[in-house]
């Protein structure tokens, strides 16, 4: 056993950080670091997946054949690791790591040739259409119907929760082409432009002042049925191998680990009066970065059994449960750190482009919508109850 | 990096586990904890045979050269089993010592007989005015004509009622009068004015308290030439946390386990205790804790020989969240064990009380985690 690298994969941590170092520019840096919200907004995350890709490096988990880098398991952690820890922006997953591996496995030979390259260059900015208002963690209950008409379905509903949706030009969505026997029966997975008629989105504001998420309405919305992925009414399994994408990307220790350095920083900044001399507030930050060393040995041993073909078995949702719990403990933290200044909240977005002095120094802009978006960390992609269920029964049986 | 065990690694742990699961049962269990020496001196003999007294020990002394690793896979098995033979006080913090601190002569003396069986150390090291502080010994040891005079107090000595010789640490007082620096003494159980005695140790083994009045020991009992030895005794118990850690999470697999079976027959309002979602998040709570416990005492058994920093801060770590991890699932399976958790008819006290005991050994999860705070901030891994 060995936590080192060998002297390629050295090599190759040398590789990114060197492109890193030429490619990733300073306002992409502040703009990362002034995001409080998940994701990055697309002039600044799409502007890092357009270089990635000049790079070859635009879809470290896809096959060679479409696009993908051939990394090993140790390769793609160096990867993650090196961008977290560089600050690299927070590209949308939607496309590449989401509706891309479910194009590559079910997708037709034509989708794959019109879709895949549009997600490589950032050309496509993708949407995920899953939850709806009486839908959430029972996700299979559905009810945006998808009804045939010739040669198009004709789609009528609502899909909440959409990241992005005020973006994105395209949607993957879960929508009811018939009954089954089970709720799980007749859901088919679909391909959505976002400009055809009959859509429109509704903005919805979170805690912590900013607009990410949407709510999309479809009003008679005609969708090719030859958008339609893989087998009509199979949808579901389509849907959850996505789901085990977003879950178990398996690489979140790194930037847990950035996000605790920038909270612990500040600790020891005279900007927060030396926060870290109350004892408390040092342990605290032991005890967060102990938790993220455990998520980061667990991240290792799965990709060391990934290394040598080994299936780490449902080992994602402890994954998924851990990082959601410890990214929530940063952001506690940090709005314990920063003290009174974590009674102002700061309105505007971005924080990158304020055109007026904000009421603290830029270092604590994010601290506290973080915090507060950051509730939802448990509650997206399987609340935390769902990847307890997971768990019990696919860990222990019961 | 690779975290995959070898071939060796994985027959180590499939013998380590078919000896625990053949040799210690509950019978066994209950025998060793009313017996006066509290462990089988023929499995320690049988401990020698199988080659794992002999497991850390440089080679050239008659060992195997075997990384703190595979001590972590045998701990983890004896865990599984409540071992209580003094594994941990003889090998892990013993033999350490000696190889680390001894004379050349000195490990030639020793090392190989701890190898084949026939010599038992003990550390007696920790006084109670020292609370978890290492630094902290007021035992002195005066230097004489013909050698040294040892006094003082040592407690939770474990396992030193069985000891041969006893390895303790006194504060150095030579020509010059009383200096900084900690040396260790070898120290045989039978030397006059040393009183030891021994109690039952929570969770299975045994441990002891001593008393030094006035101990004459010859020149040579020093362990090599002096120098202080508080980076070594840092470092010696830095890999016994690492070990101990563990032997933690064999307990706590069990205990998982045990409970898991326990809520699937048990039947209260005609149905089994795990259709109940509360029953099911609390045992998904517990195998996460038991998956992380693994997470962080493999990563303390890796770093057992990185530089002293990074070292202390793993080993803190681990032993901090363990022992945190190890009462919670400890608690939560007695919770689920109902009324028949509380009694000492189950063997689920016995495993707890072990997880009780290892979070209080050498300071608990507060302690590991303050010392973890004091060291440093975010280490940033090359």
């Amino acid at each position: 056993m060995d936590l080192s690298f060998n002297a390629e994969e050295r090599a190759f941590q040398d590789e990114v950080r060197g492109f890193i170092a030429k490619n990733l520019t300073e306002e992409m840096k502040r703009a990362t670091a002034l995001t409080p919200s998940v994701f990055s907004d697309p002039d600044i995350g799409m502007a890092w997946q357009r270089t990635l890709h000049k790079q070859g490096w635009g879809a470290p988990g896809w096959p060679v054949e479409h696009g993908g880098p051939d990394w090993t398991p140790a390769q793609r952690w160096i990867f993650e690791t090196e961008s977290a820890r560089a600050g690299v922006p927070n590209v949308n997953v939607m496309g590449v790591k989401m509706v891309g591996p479910v194009i590559i496995g079910f997708g037709s030979p034509e989708q794959k040739n019109f879709y895949l390259p549009r997600i490589l260059s950032g050309e496509d900015y993708w949407c995920q259409g899953y939850s709806e208002p009486g839908s959430g963690s029972d996700l299979s209950s559905l009810k945006t119907r998808a009804v045939r008409d010739g040669d198009d379905y004709i789609i009528n509903g609502t899909k909440i929760w959409t990241t992005h949706a005020h973006h994105a030009n395209r949607m993957f969505a879960l929508v009811r082409t018939s009954d089954g026997p089970r709720q799980q029966d007749g859901i088919s997975f679909i391909l959505i432009d976002m400009k055809t008629p009959g859509i429109t989105t509704r903005p919805i504001l979170t805690i912590g002042g900013d607009h990410e998420v949407n709510q999309v309405f479809f009003d008679d919305v005609r969708v090719p049925v030859a958008n339609r992925v893989g087998e009509e009414g199979k949808g579901w399994t389509y849907g959850k191998y996505l789901l085990e994408f977003e879950r178990g990307s398996g690489i979140a220790s790194a930037k847990l680990r950035e996000g605790l350095k920038a909270i612990a920083d500040l600790a020891e900044s005279d900007l927060t009066g030396r926060a870290i001399d109350s004892l408390d507030i040092a342990t605290r930050i032991s005890e967060v970065e102990v938790d993220i060393d455990a998520l980061e040995m667990t991240e290792l041993r799965v990709l060391s059994a990934l290394q040598t073909g080994q299936n780490p078995g449902a080992v994602s949702s402890i994954l998924k449960l851990r990082n959601s719990e410890i990214r929530q403990a940063v952001t506690r933290l940090g709005a314990d750190v920063i003290g009174h200044d974590a009674l102002a909240v700061e309105p505007m977005r971005p924080l990158y482009r304020l055109n007026h002095e904000p009421p603290m120094p830029d270092e604590m802009l994010t601290v506290v919508p973080e915090y507060l978006n950051g509730r939802a960390y448990t509650i997206f992609g399987g609340t935390s109850e769902i990847q307890r269920d997971i768990i019990a029964k696919m860990m222990l049986g019961i | 990096m690779d975290l995959n065990l070898t071939d060796e690694q994985r027959l180590l742990r499939e013998s380590a586990e078919r000896f625990v699961a053949e040799s210690y049962d509950a019978d066994h269990r209950r025998k060793m904890a009313n017996d006066p020496l509290g462990f089988s001196p023929a499995v320690w003999t049988q401990f020698a045979e199988l080659g794992w007294l002999a497991l850390p020990i440089a080679e050239e002394f008659g060992g195997l050269g075997g990384s703190a690793v595979e001590i972590g896979i045998l701990m983890e098995a004896f865990g599984r089993g409540l071992v209580s033979e003094p594994y941990i006080a003889t090998v892990v913090l013993g033999a350490a010592l000696i190889e680390r601190c001894g004379s050349t002569a000195q490990k030639q003396a020793i090392l190989p007989k701890i190898a084949d069986g026939s010599l038992k150390l003990a550390l007696a090291h920790s006084e109670r005015a020292a609370r978890f502080d290492l630094a902290k010994v007021a035992t002195t040891a005066h230097k004489t004509a013909q050698g040294w005079r040892l006094a003082g107090n040592k407690i939770a000595v474990l396992d030193g009622h069985a000891a041969d010789e006893i390895i303790v640490s006194a504060h150095i007082h030579d020509h010059q009068g009383p200096s900084a620096r900690i040396g260790l003494f070898l120290v045989p159980a039978t030397t006059p004015n040393v009183a030891i005695s021994d109690y039952e140790r929570l969770g299975g083994g045994r441990a002891c308290n001593i008393v030094l009045s006035d101990a004459q020991l010859p020149e040579d009992a020093l362990l090599g030439n002096g120098r202080d030895a508080l980076p070594a005794i840092e470092w010696a118990v830095d890999r016994a946390m690492a070990a101990l850690g563990a032997e933690a999470v064999g307990i706590m697999q069990v205990l998982l386990d045990t409970t898991l079976e326990y809520t699937k027959i048990r039947k209260q309002f005609g149905r089994p205790l795990s259709a109940n979602q509360v029953i099911r998040h609390r045992l998904a709570d517990m195998a996460v804790q038991v998956d992380e416990a693994r997470s962080m005492a493999l990563r303390a058994a890796l770093k057992v020989d990185a530089d002293p920093v990074e070292r202390a801060r793993a080993a803190s770590g681990a032993k901090a969240k363990i022992g945190r991890s190890g009462r919670f699932v400890g608690e939560q399976a007695i919770q689920l064990h109902g009324g028949m958790g509380v009694t000492e008819e189950l063997e689920v006290g016995a495993y707890f009380k072990r997880l009780v005991a290892f979070d209080t050994l050498f300071g608990g999860s507060a302690h590991h985690y303050g010392r973890h705070a004091l060291l440093g901030r975010t280490t940033v891994p090359a």
